[in-house]
């Protein structure tokens, strides 16, 4: 049946795509523009990040770590977007994404204190803008949009950027958040990382809206879709919206389309809810494997190369997992005086208990 | 000086502390052009213009969540949601992201917020525009809860919660913004906050109260005084920090105490102060520490509110029984 003259009207969207599976260039005239070096430093992280996902895994069920979401299969969309931002733009993350508040900043043992429940984790240093990561889910995409207001009344050029995920796209503060960042018009990017399922609850269970981008039509903000496991159209797409924010033309979602090869948290059985021929399938799209041919095609990339970064990251990753270790441990006294700026007497009074 | 009603001193707070530091910003659900359901804010955006004060969509957790974002970068939001009965569309974001923000982050971040919001019976409102619901505030560590009941505090407490480096509920008795007028100091000045007032100074009985449950206890000590009992007021201004030290100092003078409050029993303040009054002063007691307070059903609808708020007459009955123990 044809659509009403006053029904909205919506058209499915294509999500952007460069490379293909195989590393070919498929749309020549979006490609950002990298050096050699910027190519190698993006594979780099991608590497680094994997092996730490695949340590972080190993020492949660050490004992090591404790609250752990797994990233491999999202490096794409999570290196990615974060390496499109300046230094200066501040990251809103959710629980998983703690990658992007690593690579902008955050020292590694400050990530896995986190993990491991130390205060010392959120304590980001002064010049890393980035806040902890969010637990519930849609409140960090009001707290960017709160930055993004005040980057606007100073009048800097900065953006904010927020990541969730597809299950967080149905929360209140999801619609909420990118509706004010339409009317102020802010400079504030959402980032939806569509990995497909929120736990064991798949895509369409969340949504009968043609894609998350489609949600942005909504707020009055703009709406795209990218390849997230295409490391190279997830930079164009965040290049593009920081730019726009940053010239005044206010708030983008991007849809990211990525998959998680690993369950959602360690608590988590991926064979209740997902098939075999599913992941084999999403295994083919690896965003690492098919950047590497790009840059193999290109030669700036080699076999020996990923066993040497990935030699690094384990070495990396021990040494930080001994430097949380070895942090001091906290008090109950020094909790009770990070409550306020000056500890009230009633708080001073149940000190006493715990010296 | 100036003759000030409770709406005008809190609107005068919010000038003055928007004219001496810029990172001042007041907002919500029609603060800017109109001023305010109340006129709570009228004229400040006129004065300091829309990029200070300025409207929201009708989102209650998104302009709370605003405030939480714009308060890490250095902006000291003033707040405001509409009715008291909405906040709980924007819980997360006062209770949970503000109240934890410096404790999350081990001191990196604050949230120097102010979220206002009026309350309070006796004016016959529409549902969920009343309720008393501090209680929620004061279960929840890391917020700092205010409840004035006169225009010298209200402008006093507002200047020191918009100053205050940590979030702070300010609650705004609707039948008090403009049941009176009092002299209120034109330029800014502060009030402590977490420092409790007496209102009436007694020896027989501390009636301690706050909001507009002080005025009804100031009638009630009226009439005890006719009967030859001297009540002593405690207005506390603050309920976290309570200012535990002035009840006990009253307490070991009156030996006799109640509590009035227009939350329901097991709501509010009340049941928290007599704990803290059995711990500190117990062996001054002659009588258990009573409490006056709504009955526990929900806010009553506005034809019975006036038989369902605490009254001078239930608190003389209640006075009367803590001197008779």
């Amino acid at each position: 049946m044809s659509k009403l003259p006053y029904e909205v009207q919506t058209e499915p969207v294509t999500p952007l795509s460069l490379l293909s599976p195989e590393g070919e260039v498929v749309n020549p005239d979006a490609m950002p523009n990298l050096t050699d070096e910027q190519l190698k430093e993006v594979m780099y992280r991608m590497v680094f990040t994997r092996t730490w996902d695949e340590r972080a895994v190993n020492l949660g069920r050490q004992g090591r770590l404790g609250f752990y979401a797994p990233v491999s299969g999202q490096e794409a969309s999570m290196i990615g977007s974060e390496y499109a931002l300046n230094k200066d733009d501040f990251v809103c993350p959710g629980y998983r994404d703690m990658p992007q508040i690593v690579w902008h900043g955050l020292p590694l043992y400050q990530a896995f204190l986190y993990s491991r429940g130390h205060q010392h984790g959120g304590q980001i240093p002064e010049d890393v803008h980035v806040l902890m990561p969010q637990i519930i889910i849609g409140a960090q995409v009001l707290h960017a949009t709160g930055v993004a207001m005040a980057f606007k009344k100073k009048g800097e050029k900065r953006v904010a950027i927020t990541y969730t995920g597809d299950g967080g796209s149905s929360e209140g503060d999801f619609y909420e958040g990118m509706n004010f960042a339409g009317v102020y018009k802010l400079p504030v990017i959402y980032v939806v990382q569509n990995n497909r399922y929120a736990i064991t609850t798949p895509y369409e269970k969340q949504t009968a809206a043609l894609s998350i981008a489609h949600k942005a039509v909504a707020a009055g903000i703009k709406g795209v879709q990218v390849d997230g496991m295409d490391v190279l159209a997830v930079i164009k797409a965040v290049s593009d919206a920081a730019e726009r924010g940053r010239n005044g033309e206010g708030a983008t979602l991007i849809e990211m389309l990525t998959y998680r090869f690993r369950p959602h948290s360690m608590a988590d059985d991926t064979t209740k809810y997902r098939t075999k021929d599913e992941e084999g399938e999403w295994s083919l799209k690896d965003p690492i494997v098919r950047f590497g041919k790009y840059l193999e095609k290109k030669g700036l990339w080699s076999e020996e190369e990923t066993a040497r970064v990935k030699e690094e990251a384990k070495a990396t990753v021990n040494e930080h997992i001994k430097k949380a270790e070895a942090t001091e441990k906290m008090t109950v006294a020094g909790l009770i005086d990070s409550m306020f700026e000056t500890t009230p007497k009633y708080l001073e009074e149940q000190k006493a208990d715990f010296q | 000086m100036a003759q000030m009603n409770m709406k005008e001193a809190i609107r005068d707070a919010m000038r003055v502390e928007l004219k001496r530091d810029p990172n001042v910003v007041v907002f919500g659900e029609d603060v800017g052009k109109v001023g305010g359901v109340f006129r709570a804010t009228e004229g400040l955006q006129g004065e300091f213009g829309e990029d200070r004060v300025f409207d929201t969509p009708l989102a209650e957790s998104a302009l709370a969540g605003m405030a939480v974002g714009m308060g890490i970068q250095g902006f000291r939001p003033v707040a405001e949601i509409q009715f008291v009965g909405f906040i709980f569309e924007a819980l997360d974001q006062m209770f949970i992201q503000a109240a934890r923000m410096r404790y999350r982050s081990g001191g990196r971040y604050n949230a120097p917020i102010v979220f206002r919001t009026p309350f309070g019976g006796g004016v016959k409102a529409a549902e969920l525009h009343t309720d008393a619901l501090e209680g929620l505030a004061l279960q929840t560590p890391g917020i700092k809860v205010i409840v004035p009941s006169n225009p010298y505090d209200a402008k006093g407490l507002l200047v020191s919660a918009i100053r205050d480096n940590d979030p702070v509920f300010f609650m705004e008795h609707l039948n008090l913004y403009h049941a009176f007028r009092a002299e209120v100091p034109e330029d800014a000045y502060t009030v402590e906050i977490g420092k409790a007032n007496i209102v009436r100074e007694g020896s027989d009985v501390t009636i301690i109260a706050y909001g507009m449950m002080v005025h009804t206890a100031m009638k009630a000590a009226d009439e005890l005084e006719k009967q030859g009992v001297k009540a002593e007021v405690i207005d506390l201004r603050t309920l976290m920090p309570l200012d535990i030290d002035t009840i006990v100092a009253s307490i070991q003078k009156t030996n006799r105490a109640i509590v009035v409050q227009e939350a329901q029993r097991t709501a509010g303040a009340a049941a928290e102060i007599i704990a803290q009054i059995n711990e500190k002063a117990i062996l001054h007691l002659e009588a258990p520490v009573l409490r006056v307070a709504g009955p526990d059903t929900v806010y009553p609808f506005a034809q019975i509110e006036d038989a369902w708020l605490p009254s001078p007459a239930r608190i003389i009955a209640s006075v009367q029984k803590v001197l008779e123990f």
